[in-house]
């Protein structure tokens, strides 16, 4: 009857979303009653989730499963939740747990609500809160199955800290040739980059950036800050960034702690991508741009002039902090 | 190759959001309606397959008469034919069981959805309907190409993309990057008037059950005003993320 995760993994370590799941699904099993059970795919450091609440673990060593497939991860976790006679599964939305929730929930006969944020509301009848309408608003939504698939947003609950005691234990659920039926043919990932969807601090270029030249002040404030770049959609449909930096609504989510906004306007679509993120700065020649009105911090001013500056201020803090 | 791509009727991306009726629905006066974004890069692709490769493509939507408008303007893009299923699309699984009646009724080889519309952003349709028919699934699809039934596809992942090779009958989540901005169609006046006479077939929808509900719709509380920073004294911007907002 315990809560199933899936503690998603990224080169053999925890990505950081595996312990706010972790965080999430303590506190839920608390009012539940239950246990929080984590499944692992080739990741032998189990114990880091003990801190986070997970009291057991179920470690799956496959060599199969190295590289992520949608349709074998859904099956194991079909399996894992069968086992635990789990009644709530909860994933996170990272693109691969979004990826698979959709057959898990066919899989498990489950009601599924995505893009979840904060705790339950009520769990009889079970209730959660979700973004909707691109975080222009909140939905609340019942789900009425036996056995339910919750998504939690990113970084919407943060990491708290609940020790238990684990125990880990090796979990072999059958695989077949079906779940493969996706091959993956190459993965490529930029190196030496922080990924938009990983990143804590997100630093992002429009148009008043002025051309593609001048991006290395969105870079250097980037490194600076050990934030992921992106930017307007105006910028990638002028091809000066790639489409994969591109966010918004119709681009890339983000919800990170903390969004630098360096020439970008404020567009509704723009905001609206971005508007789950905790804290949002704006640094922008126009004081009627209405990211000021969104914008937690503001900077009017050239943003030739203002981000030299701020990436000195920032190694000075850097050297201090 | 017979392709259905799946349009979901959304409200324009500059809507305001509100809601009536205590809270319980979306507030539809003054809204303009658009085919989903995800939605319209996945219609480009299909009519570039229907272009080059002789393939029909049907467009279908899960939704009451008043999305009739929507379905017309992907015919006058270039569709062959639509299909409105004619319900209330109350929640994905529920969407994802009538796409799944339609398309097992019209033998389609390859199945075209947005990977989330920009309503209910509940990015499950695709999935729940490849894994109502056991078809191959590939989501946040940016490239694909069909040759006989093999299919190459890239799918974007976080910080990279992965290339698949796989087979139809497949369904993809679409999304930005299938198509170049630049290859979106606005209706000329053509295929504004050759959508008048494409066939439009209404069909009744199949049993399914709730598996969820709405139940109630809120607004994020205003916001306070923003905190000005003078461009000299950028230490204050540095003190306030440090101290204030705690987030560097």
């Amino acid at each position: 009857m315990s809560i199933l995760i899936y503690a998603e993994s990224s080169d053999g370590k925890f990505k950081k979303v595996a312990f706010e799941l972790a965080s999430y699904a303590s506190k839920v099993a608390e009012s539940l009653g239950t246990t929080v059970t984590a499944l692992t795919i080739n990741n032998t450091n189990s114990d880091e989730l003990a801190q986070y609440g997970v009291s057991k673990v179920l470690a799956v060593s496959n060599e199969k499963l190295n590289t992520f497939t949608a349709k074998a991860y859904a099956d194991v976790l079909k399996q894992a939740a069968e086992k635990e006679a789990s009644k709530l599964v909860i994933l996170s939305s990272s693109t691969d747990s979004i990826y698979l929730s959709s057959l898990l929930a066919v899989n498990l006969n489950a009601g599924f609500a995505s893009n979840v944020v904060g705790l339950p509301i009520s769990t009889s009848p079970f209730q959660v809160k979700r973004n909707a309408f691109s975080n222009k608003a909140f939905n609340i939504t019942e789900i009425n199955t036996e056995v339910k698939i919750i998504a939690l947003a990113k970084n919407s609950y943060g990491l708290h800290e609940n020790s238990a005691s684990l125990t880990a234990e090796d979990f072999n659920p059958s695989l077949n040739d079906a779940d493969f039926s996706i091959h993956i043919d190459s993965v490529e990932k930029a190196t030496g980059k922080v990924a938009i969807a990983d990143a804590d601090i997100v630093v992002s270029g429009g148009r008043g950036l002025k051309g593609p030249e001048n991006w290395h002040l969105i870079e250097d404030l980037a490194s600076a800050l050990g934030a992921a770049t992106a930017c307007s959609k105006p910028v990638s449909d002028l091809g000066w960034r790639p489409h994969s930096e591109h966010v918004g609504q119709t681009g890339k989510p983000v919800a990170t702690n903390l969004y630098i906004a360096v020439g970008i306007s404020g567009a509704i679509q723009h905001i609206a991508g971005i508007n789950a993120s905790k804290v949002k700065v704006v640094i922008n020649n126009d004081p009627e741009a209405p990211f000021f009105k969104v914008a937690d911090y503001g900077v009017v001013g050239d943003a030739f002039e203002v981000v030299p500056k701020l990436i000195e201020k920032i190694k000075a803090f850097n050297a201090q902090h | 190759m017979k392709i259905l791509v799946c349009i979901s009727h959304v409200p324009d991306t500059t809507s305001k959001i509100n809601f009536t009726n205590g809270d319980t629905e979306f507030d539809t006066n003054g809204v303009q309606y658009v085919i989903n974004p995800n939605d319209e890069y996945g219609l480009t692709r299909a009519i570039s397959f229907q272009e080059q490769q002789g393939a029909t493509v049907t467009v279908v939507n899960v939704g009451g008469p008043e999305t009739e408008p929507t379905l017309r303007k992907a015919l006058a893009i270039g569709a062959n034919e639509a299909i409105r299923v004619n319900a209330t699309p109350t929640d994905g699984f529920f969407v994802a069981k009538q796409l799944a009646e339609i398309i097992k009724n019209g033998n389609y080889d390859l199945v075209i959805a947005g990977k989330e519309s920009l309503d209910y952003n509940g990015g499950m349709v695709p999935g729940m309907t490849a894994g109502i028919l056991d078809f191959n699934f590939l989501n946040s699809c940016t490239n694909i190409t069909v040759d006989g039934t093999n299919v190459k596809a890239i799918r974007e992942i976080d910080g990279g993309k992965e290339t698949v090779s796989t087979t139809l009958p497949l369904v993809i989540g679409a999304q930005k990057g299938l198509v170049e901005e630049k290859d979106l169609r606005i209706p000329n006046m053509r295929g504004i008037m050759t959508a008048r006479t494409k066939p439009l077939t209404i069909s009744d929808p199949v049993e399914a059950p709730i598996n969820t509900k709405a139940v109630k719709f809120e607004k994020p509380a205003p916001k306070s005003a923003v905190k000005l920073v003078s461009p000299d004294n950028l230490d204050e911007l540095i003190n306030l993320l440090h101290n204030e907002a705690k987030v560097i």
